[in-house]
């Protein structure tokens, strides 16, 4: 019998002898235990899969043992009493397992039709008070999977924007196209709330970002005695930030704010140069990433959309914004092109005339290997940016 | 069964019922009709805008593990009950402000550990003192996230008892997150992990941080070598690395099974583990039949919702080879596995007619990252192909172990080591290695001719002598 847990305020902690009965290093839960038998049963002899409809997946093992799985969207941020619901279901129908993927879905296993369908039914009635799906199906093949994000206003202390409400925003509106497969290829969006990018969404086909664009204000009052002055001047990457003294004779910082790109990385070494701020803080969007070596090999995103406000809860410009990217993607890429893949067939010229949106001079890269990225042919294609272009010089 | 690995140590079973904290009664203590005329102590009407739509509402999962928080009695839980009343508040506030209510940073843990607990304050103590302290603990997931509901359940009854009930069902690292506890109730609940859970915690800080892996052989049929057994030996054997900090900065492993880098390993990983194969495609001549003839769904069915007109083999895979090593001849396909670079397209098109090959190992790539600093980078190729069988002592002695010890030797405060190898070069990490250049490292030679030419390697040395140099040459 398991030693139950506790309820004692301080449980199995002993604060007066911090160290007694401490048990460390233990690592993870092994694997193997919370495998459904027919797992088990069939690892490594998995012959082929197939995707019966939108969510729902069949694999086929060589023993001759078929198994299917429900995967329904979830929330990165789950209650307990969301997960118990969970829990719930996996008793009901999958003798108590379940399967979270990296994309925050929650995937049923079972082994017929019959019951997939019935776990099908059954999650799709569940509803909140609210009206929205607790166990949307879908994320699977030629559609749109589950974004992956970062905390946002929930839990981090250097956010540009929100997460959660950003992700809720966008599949709200791209709803659809998480339950069907009629994208040309599976389409991944990722959001990360500030250029530290914990989602690391810089090989996506859909990246939101969250960007600061005020350089950071100066504590001096506290800067001496908070933050370490010389880590807080290496962190910079563009050398922007220099020693200084206050009036009164205090140590601390100054900022030349022609050099920042707003970055964080100060911030992330000191509390005393917060960045934050209402009117700067936006959305950046950057398109065209991957990262399987199908095909083609992966690739960054690139920046595509600049300065998009943070216009909570709900973010129109910036939903509108992704919406006319993955319009013109579905309208006009080939069968199993990545979106990147079709914006370098049609040339980035034409991927800004075909979903409209504007080619600014913040697009262009200013950093370093910036030159990498310039084109150095006489290869291009004719849009009415090139028009513009030629028209303000006298050209035509 | 014939095959069954072992965990490194016999480990505890978890049995909801045996240690569980909440009665059933407890659990169901509210109805819907409650839950419907439910509202915070706070005015949300952005975060209650959340509630609309189709896509599952994280504000009205909140809600109700408010008002059962609410209906629990006094001495059920270690924290506040309000704190989820609270973090909502505080998430309207920060919309309205269109700034963070997050303080920064705060060095908190367990004893002995140098990561796992990330520290947190809210910034309006007196507004919301339910999350005046709102920690943060990471715990090592189990490779690919299958579950048992007993073990879940047992996590969300300590976790409702001695923290918020919030979690994160993954972070993006691949931990379960526990969002939100005081100071007080982290060794607790460290201690309720590893003496009735048998479960540690994962890596922050300049750790290696918490490995994670692809579904493997567990559920996928190209799966080159077995990601969950290795992605949990690497992480067992590390354990002093991944608690205790002694490197530059951030380190991390994923493991991906094929070349379709479902956990993004390339893009996120200082060392991405990748499934590839060194003999031939294995090839059905019959399916591959039977796909032409529109009898099996191509791509897995992944196309369906749309009609793309009837498959054509030609079009859909031979002509989008990278390499165009593929034909047809005499109705049957045929592939110059010589100059296959293993992209997956034409499994993933017809899966049921290739398969990778049988010859399995992984391809080693170094130095992915996000942005900060110098700049995202994905990992470049560095061992092309090895043999991955446990325990991996190949790969701890021969890869893992010297680029570390170079890393820690060399490597700058916060400098990744994708970073160091961009600082002192590949042709460092090929001595630190012990292995001779290939031209797989790179996508073409360098174009500039600036070569840091070694004395060693030129005839004669550097040593001259200029008086002899003059009696040749004068002035």
């Amino acid at each position: 019998m398991a030693e139950k847990l506790s309820t004692e305020r301080l449980g199995r902690y002993n604060p007066e002898k911090p160290m007694e009965n401490r048990i460390t290093d233990l690592g993870p839960r092994h694997y193997w235990e919370f495998f459904p038998p027919i797992i088990k049963k069939n690892y490594g002899k998995w012959k082929y899969h197939e995707i019966v409809e939108p969510g729902i997946l069949v694999h086929v093992s060589e023993t001759g043992d078929k198994v299917y799985t429900v995967r329904a969207g979830g929330c990165r941020f789950m209650t307990v009493e969301h997960v118990r619901e969970i829990c719930d279901i996996a008793d009901k129908y999958c003798d108590g397992y379940v399967r979270f993927t990296t994309r925050n879905n929650i995937e049923f296993t079972v082994d017929s039709l019959e019951k997939a369908e019935a776990v099908k039914k059954d999650l799709l009635s569940r509803r909140h008070v609210s009206g929205s799906y607790k166990f949307p199906i879908g994320g699977t093949g030629a559609g749109l999977t589950n974004i992956v994000h970062t905390q946002g206003y929930l839990h981090c202390h250097t956010p540009a924007t929100d997460a959660s409400s950003m992700v809720k925003a966008i599949m709200d509106e791209l709803f659809e196209n998480f339950g069907s497969m009629t994208l040309p290829a599976q389409v991944r969006i990722s959001m990360a709330c500030c250029l530290n990018m914990c989602g690391a969404v810089h090989c996506s086909d859909i990246a939101l970002l969250g960007y600061h664009r005020k350089p950071p204000m100066i504590d001096h009052e506290v800067m001496e005695a908070v933050c370490e002055i010389p880590l807080v001047i290496a962190a910079c990457p563009t050398g922007a930030i220099s020693p200084a003294k206050t009036p009164d004779g205090k140590k601390t910082v100054k900022i030349k704010e022609e050099r920042c790109m707003f970055c964080g990385n100060c911030y992330t070494m000191c509390m005393a140069v917060p960045l934050a701020d209402k009117e700067g803080d936006c959305v950046t969007i950057m398109a065209g990433g991957k990262v399987s070596n199908r095909i083609s090999p992966p690739k960054f995103s690139k920046v595509v959309a600049v300065g998009l406000p943070n216009n909570f809860p709900r973010y129109p410009e910036v939903v509108e914004t992704v919406k006319k990217i993955l319009n013109a993607y579905a309208k006009d890429a080939r069968k199993y092109e990545r979106l990147g893949d079709w914006a370098e067939r049609i040339g980035w010229e034409r991927f800004f005339e075909k979903c409209d949106l504007p080619f600014t001079e913040h697009l262009i890269d200013d950093y370093r290997l910036a030159y990498d990225t310039y084109r150095t042919s006489t290869h291009f294609k004719y849009t009415e940016a090139a028009w513009s272009v030629s028209k303000a010089v006298g050209g035509i | 069964m014939e095959f069954e690995p072992k965990p490194v140590r016999e480990m505890k079973k978890v049995k909801y019922d045996e240690v569980r904290i909440y009665t059933d009664e407890e659990l169901n203590n509210y109805t819907e009709e409650e839950l419907k005329s439910f509202k915070i102590k706070h005015d949300i009407p952005m975060c209650e805008e959340l509630e609309k739509g189709p896509w599952p509402s994280f504000v009205a999962d909140a809600k109700r593990l408010a008002l059962h928080r609410r209906k629990l009695a006094d001495d059920r839980m270690m924290i506040d009950r309000d704190v989820v009343e609270d973090l909502l508040g505080q998430l309207e506030l920060s919309f309205k402000d269109g700034e963070t209510h997050w303080k920064h940073g705060g060095i908190v843990g367990v004893f002995g550990y140098g990561g796992g607990v990330i520290g947190r304050y809210s910034d309006l103590p007196d507004k919301f003192p339910s999350i005046a302290q709102f920690h943060t603990l990471r715990v090592n997931q189990p490779a690919s996230k299958f579950y048992k509901t007993d073990y879940l359940r047992a996590i969300c009854d300590m976790w409702n008892y001695r923290g918020s009930g919030m979690m994160n069902m993954h972070g993006s690292t691949g931990d379960i997150i526990f969002l939100g506890t005081f100071t007080e109730q982290l060794e607790p609940v460290f201690f309720e992990l590893t003496h009735v859970l048998d479960q540690d915690l994962g890596g922050s800080g300049s750790n290696l941080r918490t490995p994670s892996c692809c579904i493997g052989k567990a559920r996928c049929e190209w799966s080159c070598y077995d990601t969950q057994e290795m992605c949990y030996e690497l992480t067992n054997y590390y354990q002093d690395e991944l608690h205790r900090p002694q490197f530059p900065y951030k380190f991390k492993f994923k493991f991906d099974g094929c070349p379709n880098c479902c956990v993004a390993s390339i893009a996120r990983a200082d060392l991405s583990f990748i499934g590839t194969w060194r003999d031939e495609i294995r090839i059905d001549q019959e399916a591959v039949k039977a796909y032409i003839a529109g009898e099996i769904k191509p791509n897995g069915g992944a196309h369906a919702g749309r009609d793309w007109g009837k498959f054509d083999i030609q079009k859909e895979v031979i002509d989008l080879c990278p390499t165009k090593c593929m034909r047809m001849e005499d109705g049957k396909l045929l592939i110059n596995n010589e100059e296959c670079i293993r992209c997956m397209h034409c499994i993933n098109v017809m899966p049921q007619a290739l398969r990778p090959g049988k010859d399995t190992g992984v391809s080693i790539l170094i130095g992915a990252k996000a942005p900060i600093l110098e700049g995202a980078q994905l990992s470049l190729m560095l061992i092309p192909f090895m043999k991955a069988e446990p325990p991996y002592d190949n790969i701890k002695e021969r890869v893992i172990d010297p680029i570390w010890e170079w890393w820690m030797e060399e490597g700058k405060n916060r400098e990744r080591v994708g970073e160091l190898i961009q600082r002192q070069g590949v042709q460092k990490l090929l001595e630190v290695l012990n292995i001779p250049p290939m031209p797989q490292m790179v996508k073409e030679p360098r174009c500039n001719p600036y070569i840091f030419f070694k004395e060693e390697e030129v005839p004669g040395g550097f040593k001259r002598d200029i008086k002899d140099f003059r009696k040749r040459h004068a002035r």
